[in-house]
């Protein structure tokens, strides 16, 4: 069951919706990039006060591989609602919501230092949590996880996070 | 200050600093002993805790939720296992659903002593750190009791818990929330009425209630600010929809307000232990769905399938539906989330973790501007952070 208030959103934000998901009690709408920030706006004018979170999936190798996730929570009436974007490239730069939400800001950068998404006319962007030098995006899933090289010669060590391998669901 | 003679000062604070609660590093621009500007920098701590979590299993993980906030490690690894059984469309047994709230609360007023214990000696009342750190130990002890290990309890499992509770919990449980209220009381007394503590709290650190939202604070660095946000209430998780506790505001926004609505907290906290002591009734405590749940020992030796299961879960791990879910819980800091996308293979594709120090950490500037540089140390202890979860 979804809540009515987020049902609101829904209604209002139809015109520049283009998609919507529902599944386990929370909705997805997608919303194009350049609308993103009206859609925000509206949202919070709805009541949707509080960006919980901002965040992006890198959804390697679909295209478009990236998308901007916005969680929004209403606090009255208690609500959620999941706003994306996606981004063909990660060239192609996001409008920033740091002015409608200013808590945006870290959150983006941290999508920035990870995905490498940029975000046109954002305060700031720089890495926040990596080193300032870092070369690549840590969380694109074409950075590999490695572990640290060991001074033995003569087999490669298991990678312990590979032990157990990834078997995809049966179709 | 003369206008003809403005300066301003760009000092260093931290990295390595005790008042940092870790290793935060923060640029401030001062004039005189004004703050004009600070620039908190971060990152220090950062393990990528989301990457890994991207290359084990779902049962693996839950190793690392209490490693990335290592103050409220119980409530930690609730809002993970709560998370992937949203995504699984599981509800664990009712007795695992109490003792799950009674591990949570239990770590809350856990965490928030050392909050309180270190934030008093950010302003030298040294003598209370030991008070608080002592009290923490009997919850630490309970905690262990339980699941083994002071810290790191891996103790809840997708689906349940990992075991029953001992013999002799109750007694030990009960004894340590009948003395609470008191030594919260004794606290009370030696922090409200110290005008030291007055006056390096009262008016200090000021954040209202709309900058607040803005910065997407939450818990009681909101609510001291006077928005009632709890998720408890707002959108409850694990059962808390059946426990009757209140939600603390405070006005000001100020560091004062903070501390009183955590010292309330714990007060909440230990009413909800005795609500959660009293639905206590015997039953299993994981669930028996044998794709998700280990299959108890005693099948093992009597049941091949049993065998397959126990190998299955243990070599693959359990394959969620295709999909994405969120589910956040109430941390002593605020509002604690998993954003877990799942591809359908037993790993996730991608674990967000919804961090609350992360976001209030982010108001720190707005708290302090034109505070006095040595306000800085309260307003941190106030907003309650811990590195490792700012990090990651």
């Amino acid at each position: 069951m979804t809540e009515p208030v987020a049902e609101a959103l829904a209604r209002a934000l139809a015109g520049l919706v283009e998609g919507e998901v529902r599944a386990l009690d929370e909705i997805t709408l997608l919303i194009p990039g350049e609308r993103i920030v009206e859609a925000l706006e509206l949202a919070k004018a709805q009541g949707f006060v509080l960006l919980a979170d901002l965040t992006a999936v890198d959804r390697h190798p679909e295209e478009p591989r990236f998308e901007v996730v916005y969680l929004l929570t209403s606090i009255e009436p208690p609500a959620r609602v999941r706003l994306k974007v996606r981004v063909v490239s990660p060239e192609e730069a996001v409008p920033t919501a740091v002015p409608v939400f200013a808590g945006a800001n870290w959150l983006e950068r941290e999508v920035y230092d990870m995905f490498g998404i940029r975000f046109a006319e954002h305060p700031d962007l720089k890495r926040i949590l990596m080193p300032d030098d870092w070369e690549g995006y840590p969380l694109r899933k074409d950075f590999p996880l490695v572990e640290e090289p060991v001074q033995f010669f003569g087999h490669v060590p298991k990678v312990p996070s590979e032990i157990i391998p990834k078997t995809p669901r049966p179709s | 200050m003369n206008e003809l003679t403005r300066e301003t000062l760009v000092l260093n604070m931290g990295p390595h600093h005790p008042s940092t609660h870790g290793v935060l590093r923060l640029i401030v621009e001062l004039e005189g002993e004004l703050v004009l500007g600070t620039e908190p920098v971060i990152g220090y701590l950062h393990t990528g805790f989301e990457k890994e979590m991207e290359t084990r299993t779902y049962h693996q993980n839950i190793v690392f939720p209490p490693r990335i906030e290592y103050l409220a490690t119980m409530i930690e690894e609730h809002a993970y296992v709560l998370a992937v059984e949203k995504l699984l469309g599981i509800r664990p047994p009712a007795r695992a659903e109490v003792i799950r709230i009674m591990m949570a609360e239990l770590s809350r007023i856990a965490s928030h002593l050392v909050w309180l214990g270190t934030s008093a000696v950010d302003v030298n009342v040294s003598s209370l750190l030991m008070y608080c750190f002592n009290d923490r130990e009997r919850i630490l002890d309970i905690l262990e009791m339980v699941s083994g290990q002071r810290m790191m309890h891996g103790y809840m499992r997708i689906g349940g818990l990992q075991w029953d509770l001992p013999d002799g919990f109750e007694q030990a449980v009960r004894a340590v929330i009948d003395d609470m209220p008191g030594r919260l009381e004794e606290y009370e007394r030696l922090l409200g009425d110290n005008l030291i503590w007055r006056k390096r709290t009262e008016g200090i650190a000021v954040l209202n209630a709309d900058d607040a939202l803005r910065y997407g604070c939450t818990g009681p660095v909101l609510r001291g600010s006077g928005v009632g946000y709890d998720v408890r209430r707002a959108f409850p998780y694990g059962g808390y929809d059946e426990y009757e506790f209140e939600v603390p505001l405070g006005r000001a926004g100020d560091a004062y307000d903070r501390y009183l609505v955590r010292m309330e907290e714990m007060r909440q906290s230990c009413r909800i232990i005795r609500q959660a002591l009293e639905r206590l009734e015997p039953g299993p405590v994981l669930v028996d769905d044998r794709k998700v749940a280990l299959p108890p020992r005693r099948e093992l030796v009597r049941s091949m399938e049993a065998v397959i299961h126990q190998f299955k879960l243990v070599s693959e791990g359990i394959r969620p539906p295709v999909g994405e879910v969120y589910s956040a819980v109430e941390s002593p800091r605020g509002e604690k989330g998993y954003y877990i996308v799942s591809d359908g293979s037993n790993r996730p594709s991608r674990v967000r973790v919804r961090s609350a120090s992360f976001n209030n950490l982010q108001a720190l500037p707005v708290m302090v501007f034109r505070n006095q540089v040595a306000d800085i140390v309260v307003a941190i202890a106030s907003i309650d952070i811990v590195l490792g979860d700012v990090d990651r």
